[in-house]
């Protein structure tokens, strides 16, 4: 439901977060760890989705602009295949109200 | 060393730890500067909800007027939930003054408002890229753009902290030393939330909720989550967030925002949500590693204060003050060191003496094991006992006509026949262990 004001998909709850975007990923993958890695959890516990399997199945997709800068995807990665930075200065996500 | 140095000290990260180091710095008319990567004041900062009044008020004293808050926190209650209801605790004191709540982009840029005036250099919308050292010394900060020195450098850049990986002064945290938390602010009519939460108009009382138990709904699969709710009630929002530990999300493969739907459907929770409208989802981690994953606190011209060293009591909520106390003792620390001329680690360790005698490192020296015990046994906290404290009071209020005494006999022996007998006893020895452990202190 659009006009639903009680989010309830991560996609949704997106929407209510103001962003200054990046030019480029702070968040690096290495795929040929990732191709290597059975668990491949990052996909699973990112707060904002971040990490999606490519069509194939194959790569992982880093939606970087989502990011809500928590770091729970660095430590949980069990590959290490994550290098995590901050965003440029000023980048990144603006919690205004919480 | 020829090092034209642009301050005293340089701290990164204006949250509380960082703006209570500098502040304390400037108040003794030395340099300081206070580099954020946010353009926004606590733009890149969560919490659950309140702040405490001692700590503020040791930090910002006579400014603490200036603090202007959106409800005083003065009502907590524990409940566990269960499928169809809770059995809850709340201990309530309209005139008590300890919590406030006040959202992040407030409290900072109140705080970094206060410090300002008294001489803090704040540079806003500025990544600290990495440190400058010397001679086996800290010597500055190299942002985007340009480079800083000073003779002390104060790390206060939050549970990353990956300045204080760089110096190797920690190692990497591990999964279950994590809790991931997520939350919602939901926006309700300030009238609905003080009819829903019982407030009074003028915002002298509020709420704040920790909710355990995971045996509801579609929770009911996962048998050992390390998992809790919290509510707080703003003027005109609801707080409402989960923090579980990340082992635990990692092992089930599970997202935590699912986790935080669940827990919106339950029958105790929705009704205080009903209707709201999510304005912001944030996510932050939580360090509860406690005493044992703290990391070397100073090295040659830097010390490490509040997430950044790793200074939460999860089980108390805890996070804000220790925080705003660490970095005072930080800047206390580096003014020792600025009147001796001398910066090394040897001189900076005063820091870890002062930590040694305030609450802070003596919390969590005594809470060393309770996180650790309380996680090894999430099974009894999150699904047995919760269903046991139902049993229980069914017995008492259901007026079900059968022999109490008979029902009381076999509820406690259901103790021994539910589980395993070892159960029962793990539970016991950990509690004990825990109380032990608190009351002897250090």
């Amino acid at each position: 439901m659009q006009n639903d004001k009680n989010k309830k998909s991560i996609q949704d709850k997106l929407t209510t977060i103001k962003y200054n975007c990046d030019n480029k990923s702070h968040l690096v993958v290495d795929q040929k760890k990732c191709a290597k890695c059975k668990e491949k959890v990052c996909t699973k516990i990112c707060p904002a989705k971040v990490y999606e399997l490519d069509e194939n199945q194959e790569e992982i997709i880093v939606q970087y602009e989502n990011c809500l800068e928590c770091g729970a995807c660095r430590i949980a990665c069990p590959k290490g295949a994550i290098s995590w930075e901050y965003p440029s200065s000023g980048c990144g996500v603006i919690f205004k109200n919480n | 060393m020829d090092i034209k140095y642009n301050a005293d000290v340089i701290v990164v990260g204006a949250g509380p730890s960082g703006v209570s180091a500098a502040l304390s710095v400037a108040k003794e008319g030395k340099k300081v500067i206070l580099v954020e990567r946010a353009s926004y004041p606590g733009s890149k900062n969560m919490y659950g909800g309140a702040v405490y009044t001692t700590a503020l008020e040791e930090v910002f004293g006579d400014d603490f007027d200036k603090f202007k808050f959106e409800r005083v926190i003065n009502s907590h209650s524990w409940a566990f939930l269960n499928d169809e209801g809770s059995f809850e605790l709340t201990t309530k004191n309209d005139t008590s003054r300890y919590a406030y709540a006040i959202k992040r982009f407030n409290l900072e840029s109140q705080m970094i408002e206060i410090a300002k005036k008294y001489g803090v250099y704040y540079i806003p919308n500025t990544l600290v890229k990495n440190l400058i050292q010397k001679n086996n010394y800290v010597v500055g900060i190299k942002t985007e753009q340009e480079e800083y020195f000073a003779p002390v450098t104060i790390l206060a850049d939050g549970v990353n902290s990956l300045l204080a990986k760089e110096l190797n002064l920690r190692n990497n945290y591990q999964s279950k030393d994590i809790i991931l938390s997520v939350k919602e602010a939901i926006k309700l009519d300030k009238k609905t939330i003080e009819e829903r939460f019982n407030l009074k108009e003028d915002c002298t009382n509020g709420v704040s909720k920790q909710y355990f138990g995971t045996d509801f709904g579609s929770l009911k699969q996962y048998k050992n989550l390390f998992m809790m709710t919290f509510l707080y009630t703003f003027k005109d929002t609801v707080m409402l967030g989960v923090g579980v530990n990340l082992a635990d999300l990692s092992k089930n493969k599970l997202n935590i925002n699912e986790i935080l739907e669940e827990t919106k459907k339950h029958p105790d929770i929705y009704p205080l949500i009903k209707d709201g409208e999510t304005i912001e989802y944030s996510a932050h981690l939580i360090p509860e590693g406690g005493y044992k994953k703290i990391p070397k606190l100073t090295s040659n011209g830097v010390i490490i204060t509040g997430d950044a060293a790793g200074f939460v009591n999860g089980v108390h909520f805890e996070g804000t003050n220790f925080a705003l106390i660490s970095g005072k003792l930080a800047g206390e620390s580096a003014l020792v060191a600025l009147d001796n001329n001398n910066y090394s680690q040897n001189t900076l360790s005063i820091y870890n003496k002062k930590l040694e005698k305030s609450f802070i490192l003596q919390d969590l020296y005594s809470y060393r094991n309770v996180i650790e015990n309380l996680y090894s046994r999430s099974n009894s906290i999150s699904v047995y006992y919760p269903k046991k404290i139902k049993e229980f009071f069914e017995i008492v209020t259901s007026a079900n006509c059968i022999s109490k005494s008979k029902q009381f006999r076999e509820f406690f022996f259901s103790f021994f026949k539910d589980r395993k007998i070892s159960e029962l006893f793990k539970d016991v020895f950990m509690g004990l262990k825990c109380a032990l452990d608190i009351f002897f202190g250090k």
